[in-house]
């Protein structure tokens, strides 16, 4: 017999599962809006030109394969601390602040829920925003943390339960450690302003409680880097200290590279260098350092000038493309006769929305139409395309009137 | 942190891996979209594949699977974390992990992190003898807690250099199959140990062979030079294909809160390799030069050695194989030859083979000499 026979069948994973449906639709007019993957107007993957230039540029270097430190590539790690920080930053100019290479956005994460276990002992709570997205549970979990929520979206009016939001936060045990979506939150789209931004910088202050920022979209959701950056920059000129993870896999279409980094605002810079030397400690017996090809490119467009201006337009690019899909998805369905309002479509920011479909509206599309999304109603806009965004609306108002 | 060097003393990307890279360079269809969980289809196939064998009864009845990982660091934490929650009943943090004495120092923090509780030593190295302590090991096996998991190395046991014989091989696994326990077999140097990827992969194959269930964490950074591109695979063996199936699923769910989704660049690299005929053949080709480099710089500095009469017996250092030698010299030794001679090796007198080239054999000759004389 076998020492697995008890082992269980994991359940499939639940946004995954949409791609493979969606693969074994024949229907010439489907349409995949599960993945988080943008794509271009024609539906296609999008290889950044900065990125393109930057391989070159490596490939022309023929460097060697050496292992990288464990903490990762100096060049990327200190870019990356001044791209979420700005070079204005205190912080990062007197350098009380460590940045290590993690695995694109879930390695940095886990390397955070990973070294609060260890070290964090006023509480084994993570405050999530309800909704987040489906990974952070399992990952804090895994680390020996334990989940709670705060409200955060209304499904009334598909924007944000400010009120809801500030009532919960006031609650939340001091030194408990909560988690914000710095911009674009995913599955929602939806943000606070820069006004909310402030009330929350202050309840979160006056709780005493360690926020941890997930920022997987700067640049992404409007389009300029230090915009989607604000309310990250914010709080530690508030003198919250932070800590952040940030993923490369969109705003450089870095997806498989695995490009990523955790950082953590500290008090000074000896401070920092232990931090340093514990989250080393933490990385090694996981996969002893990370992967150089993604941070490598990341670091070469950040560095060079020319290849940081044109990604600065590449990423804005991507992220208008996104807003013009969510105006004209709203425009058409105005004109498939919709009676219903879908301001909230041009009100979300990033790369998904939170239609308000229900489950059953849902399962419509995806049988009669071969509209495939996640049961939540989440779509995915940098699916659609100026090609089928009529499709989508008609698709939408036939299960919505 | 050990890597290949030239007879120039400098890092060596692999031929095939340049012309690989080019070619993956120059083509436009390739993207950096995410792979699937469990990592690249076709990498995964063929690393396992390398491991097991061509022929192997486990690939032919379907009772493999693969998991695409960060180096075999990443493949042994990924092996751990699913024995912690899934081996001898359900998150079992008691079960004992035997680690050889001595180990890869890492091993030991890839168990205790992953939630193990009772991690152990295992009898490996006879430091009188300089060689392997197989009855101790054999005794430690016998007295474990059945259940108990073992991990082995493959081949170029690290840091000694000393690898069980075929015949002592067979012997450690009827007592492991007699006693139930847990084979997690760790290569790091399949090919770069004898410069014959079945011969070092020997050991694995055989318990495969004797019906064992298994893991095997692989690391490509050795045998493809591909250090930082983090290029691992652990490798599942199964009585059958559905428990391989649920294995696998559970696995999917530790990478899903640990890295998502593995890194594509180092993969596509091994994955185009492998595949096809001709670059396999030049890349073993690659792996077999390396590998006689380190030979040749053993055969080399154990004549001289024997030529300067060092006091001692030095055959060991041709016996061991691999990156690592266990010199036999003591620490006050060892401090000389930091100290006085700038040779820098470990407080346990391992040195890394790959240090030695034509121009420095005669000079670190000589100064083993120094030491052995003149420090006791």
């Amino acid at each position: 017999s076998s020492w697995w026979s008890h082992v269980e069948m994991g359940p499939p994973d639940p946004i995954l599962g949409v791609t493979e449906a969606f693969k074994r639709d024949t229907n010439s007019k489907k349409m995949n809006l599960g993945v988080g993957a943008y794509r271009d107007d024609n539906g296609k993957p999008y290889v950044l030109n900065c990125v393109r230039k930057a391989e070159a540029m490596i490939a022309s270097k023929k460097m060697d394969k050496e292992y990288l430190p464990i903490g990762g590539l100096a060049d990327f790690t200190r870019a990356s601390a001044e791209l979420a920080l700005g070079e204005n930053s205190e912080a990062f100019k007197s350098s009380r602040y460590v940045t290590v290479q993690g695995i694109s956005g879930t390695g940095s994460l886990r390397i955070g829920a990973n070294f609060l276990q260890r070290f964090f002992k006023s509480s084994r709570d993570v405050y999530l925003p309800k909704p987040s997205w489906g990974n952070h549970t399992p990952i804090f979990r895994d680390a020996g943390l334990q989940l709670q929520a705060y409200r955060y979206y209304d499904p009334k009016t598909c924007s944000l339960d400010f009120s809801g939001a500030m009532d919960d936060i006031s609650k939340i045990p001091e030194k408990s450690i909560i988690l914000l979506h710095a911009c674009a939150h995913n599955p929602t789209g939806v943000d606070p302003r820069q006004e909310q931004w402030k009330e929350l910088a202050a309840v979160v202050k006056k709780r005493n409680l360690l926020v941890y920022f997930d920022m997987a979209y700067q640049g992404f959701a409007s389009g300029d880097i230090n915009r989607d950056a604000w309310a990250v920059r914010h709080f530690i000129e508030q003198g919250i200290n932070v800590i952040l993870s940030q993923s490369y896999a969109k705003n450089m279409g870095l997806y498989g590279e695995r490009a990523g980094a955790f950082t953590v605002i500290c008090s000074d810079a000896e401070e920092a260098k232990r931090v340093e030397s514990q989250l080393k400690i933490l990385i090694r017996p996981m996969y002893s350092n990370p992967p150089l090809n993604g941070a490598r490119i990341a670091s070469f467009i950040l560095n060079t000038p020319d290849l940081r201006k044109e990604w600065l337009v590449e990423v804005k690019g991507m992220a208008d493309r996104i807003i013009s899909m969510r105006t004209q998805l709203v425009s058409n369905l105005k004109k498939e006769g919709s009676s219903h309002n879908w301001q909230h479509i041009t009100d979300q920011i990033g790369m998904f929305c939170f239609t308000g479909l229900k489950p059953e509206q849902v399962e419509r599309l995806i049988k009669e139409f071969s509209i495939y999304m996640t049961k939540d109603g989440r779509i995915s806009v940098a699916g659609v395309t100026s090609g089928n965004v009529g499709y989508l609306a008609h698709a939408i108002h036939q299960v919505t009137k | 942190l050990a890597a290949y060097r030239t007879d120039e003393g400098q890092p060596w990307v692999l031929p095939v891996v340049k012309k690989v890279e080019q070619m993956i360079a120059n083509n436009n269809s390739l993207n950096h979209e995410y792979l699937p969980i469990l990592g690249l289809p076709e990498f995964r196939a063929n690393a396992s594949r390398i491991a097991l064998g061509d022929d192997s009864p486990a690939i032919k009845e379907n009772r493999i699977g693969s998991v695409q990982s960060l180096g075999g660091t990443g493949a042994l934490r990924i092996g751990a974390e699913f024995l912690r929650r899934w081996y001898n009943g359900n998150n079992n943090t008691a079960t004992p992990v035997y680690i050889s004495a001595p180990s890869w120092e890492n091993h030991n923090s890839v168990f205790v992190d992953a939630g193990f509780k009772d991690i152990r030593t295992y009898h490996y190295w006879d430091a009188a003898k300089r060689g392997l302590d197989l009855q101790g090991l054999l005794d430690d096996m016998e007295k474990a807690p059945e259940f108990s998991i073992f991990i082995l190395h493959a081949c170029a046991h690290n840091p000694t250099g000393t690898d069980p014989t075929p015949d002592q091989w067979k012997q450690i696994a009827a007592v492991m199959k007699r006693r139930f326990l847990f084979p997690f077999f760790d290569s790091a140097y399949q090919g770069f140990a004898s410069g014959s990827l079945d011969k070092d992969a020997w050991a694995v194959r055989y318990f495969v062979s004797e019906g064992f269930e298994l893991f095997c964490a692989q690391s490509f950074s050795k045998n493809f030079g591909l250090y930082n591109e983090r290029v691992g695979n652990l490798t599942v063996v199964g009585k059958d294909a559905d428990n391989v199936q649920r294995v696998l699923s559970q696995m999917e769910k530790i990478v899903r809160t640990t890295w998502s989704n593995p890194p594509s660049q180092g993969a596509r690299i091994v994955a185009t390799t492998l595949s096809s005929p001709q670059l396999f053949a030049e890349w073993k080709d690659n792996v077999k030069t390396m590998a006689d480099r380190v030979l040749l710089m053993r055969s080399e500095l154990r004549s001289r050695l024997e030529s300067l009469g060092t006091p001692g017996t030095w055959n060991h250092i041709t016996e061991q194989i691999g990156m690592f030698s266990f010199t036999g010299l003591n620490p006050k030794q060892v401090e000389y030859m930091i100290k006085e001679k700038h040779i820098y090796l470990m407080a346990s007198g391992r040195i890394n083979m790959c240090g030695l080239t034509t121009k420095n054999l005669d000079y670190v000759a000589k100064s083993i000499h120094e030491a052995v004389t003149k420090i006791q």
